[in-house]
């Protein structure tokens, strides 16, 4: 069997599960194995039948109010009983923040292997192979594995939807027996960012700056097409978030977020090697730049040499245009 | 406090990766190695509370003896004392051996912690995995990608990036932290830091010293390929005026690359 942990936020399950519980159903199908969801927290019992329609045979429902708000040490002891029980052969996660922090915990509890952030999963000899970036996409890396179950992350954005199926399955609801000590490390609060957006590895389009903005103020120009690009994110170079333009958290590249959007729209971006490993395996990748030399134009399907102080206004202009129609 | 820094060394950012594809593994040769820029913020996060609250900062690393130079770097900046844990075994992309190494460690020679700090990520293996497998193996609370730590007595509240918003957890101690950049500006090495740290002899544990034998760290993940990233065509350049541009650019979204 193959289980996918279903992620949960603001009481609604992320687009980036049904994405693994997609490409769960696709590997079930070939292992001829059933898929199971399993989804954590509290009072979850009215989101449990979502996953019959990406292809969940089965939903398990670990409840308990202590695992009201996302713990590491909850959520993985939880966890860690049911993949006891039911032994699955592999188990999926979303490559998400709350993904990168759990998968890990619970292949620990289980002992075994883990290979982060995937962007290709299929199966070949009867096992799973899975390919994974390495030093932010400067490299990919096959993997194959010698421990079970197997475990992976799925990078967001990356593995496309099933189409919906009207299709039914069993709820397994269980209350979790945990004692208060083992949650460890509860979140108290969630802290949004005001008029705060999606972010960068969850956006379709991402609208990204970089030195050639020269200033913070500008990048007003580029939360203005944010606004009008429908799942569009802001994004930003090294240079100015060191600069202290943008907060760090736009940043895109090595020591930034790895992305893989629909659209990557880069203005001002020279391309360091930095940069374009974390943005290089955007689908479509635009830029706008000065300077035609500018090592950006190598790996973009368009560009445009110019100031793009004078190309945006146009641009959005256009878009809004398009957009409307 | 005692507060333990596990750091990475790992070719600087600028690099550009080469492969050897009868070995499925990273030329070294040429490579600037460097510690891991998560890992600077660990460490300065270590050197900060000590300065605050006083006790002992140990920067530890799992690696060949040419890890020594990081760990020389960590005591420049201020470690009271670095601690080279040798493996000889190259990368092998799989976070739970490591863990493994650390928390035997932390359970054989390196006792009596009140924190143990970690980069986010080390940067080329890209796992995110190590500090959340060694919190579970060793039952510890875990805060990973933190951008604020602030410590009372045994308890501690951390603020953890997540997408669009910030998580803040309490948690008590001893736990495992690791650093997200924002979390402090690290600070640059003195000339004396240097001088001192050129003095200074980093102890060498091995992993039998560990009681870790070869099957305990037999890697599970076998890397079956390994390939530069894929070559993109070369596009489309155009240079005119402002209106006309971005004209051209939108007519190429929607009818060509059809993605607005």
């Amino acid at each position: 069997m193959i289980l996918v942990y279903i992620e949960v936020r603001d009481g609604k399950i992320k687009k980036s599960s049904l994405e693994a519980l997609s490409e769960g159903r696709r590997r079930a199908d070939e292992l001829n194995t059933e898929l199971h969801a399993v989804l954590v927290g509290h009072n979850l019992e009215g989101l449990a039948a979502e996953p019959f329609k990406f292809g969940a045979a089965k939903t398990y429902v670990l409840e308990n109010s202590l695992l009201s708000h996302y713990s590491p040490s909850g959520y993985a002891y939880a966890l860690q009983s049911l993949c006891q029980e039911i032994n699955p052969e592999i188990i999926f996660f979303s490559a998400t923040s709350l993904g990168k922090d759990l998968a890990p915990r619970l292949a620990a509890n289980l002992g075994v292997s883990l290979a982060s952030d995937c962007i290709k999963t299929e199966v070949r000899d009867g096992g799973l192979e899975v390919l994974r970036p390495i030093f932010a996409g400067k490299a990919f890396a096959t993997f194959r594995f010698k421990s079970s179950p197997v475990m992976a992350s799925l990078r967001p954005n990356v593995f496309p939807l099933i189409d919906a199926l009207d299709a039914q399955g069993d709820v397994d609801k269980r209350d979790v027996v945990i004692a208060e000590e083992k949650v460890k490390d509860r979140v108290q609060e969630v802290l949004k960012e005001e008029g705060a957006a999606l972010d960068v590895t969850e956006a379709e389009i991402i609208v990204s700056g970089g030195r050639g903005m020269k200033g913070s103020e500008n990048f007003d120009l580029l939360k203005e097409l944010v606004g009008i690009l429908p799942h569009s994110a802001l994004g930003a170079s090294r240079s100015a978030v060191d600069a202290d333009w943008i907060d760090h958290q736009h940043q895109v590249g090595q020591t930034g977020k790895t992305v893989s959007p629909n659209l990557y729209m880069a203005f001002g971006i020279s391309g360091a090697i930095q940069h374009l490993a974390g943005m290089s395996s955007s689908k479509v990748i635009v830029a706008v730049n000065k300077d035609p030399e500018a090592p950006i134009f190598k790996v973009a399907n368009f560009g445009i040499v110019g100031d793009l102080f004078q190309v945006i206004p146009h641009l959005k202009q256009e878009l809004e245009k398009v957009l409307s129609e | 406090m005692n507060i333990y820094v596990f750091v990475k060394r790992v070719p600087d950012t600028e690099s550009k990766i080469r492969i050897d594809h009868n070995t499925n593994s990273v030329i070294e040769e040429g490579l600037n190695f460097v510690l891991s820029p998560y890992d600077e913020y660990a460490m300065e996060e270590a050197l900060r509370l000590r300065e605050a609250k006083g006790g002992k900062v140990t920067a530890v690393s799992v690696g060949p003896d040419e890890t020594t130079v990081i760990l020389k770097k960590c005591l420049a900046m201020g470690a009271d004392e670095a601690i080279l844990i040798k493996d000889d075994s190259g990368e092998q992309y799989d976070g739970l051996r490591v863990a493994k190494i650390i928390a035997k460690a932390l359970e054989t020679n390196l006792q009596d912690y009140n924190l143990l700090l970690f980069g986010k990520q080390a940067v080329g293996s890209d796992n995110s995995q190590v500090p959340s497998m060694v919190a579970e193996l060793l039952a510890l609370p875990q805060v990973n990608v933190v951008t604020k730590l602030e410590i009372e007595g045994n308890s501690a509240v951390a603020h953890r990036e997540i997408e669009g918003a910030t998580e803040k957890i309490s948690f008590a101690l001893p736990a495992i932290v690791s650093a997200q950049k924002g979390l402090n500006e690290p600070r640059y090495e003195t000339l004396k830091g240097i001088m001192m740290a050129k003095k200074k002899q980093i102890p060498v544990v091995t992993l039998q010293d560990l009681g870790l034998s070869d099957g305990d760290l037999a890697p599970q993940l076998e890397i079956v390929k390994m390939e530069g990233p894929p070559p993109r065509e070369a596009g489309r350049v155009i240079e005119d005026e402002p209106e006309v541009a971005a004209k051209k650019l939108v007519e190429f979204l929607r009818q060509e690359a059809k993605v607005v």
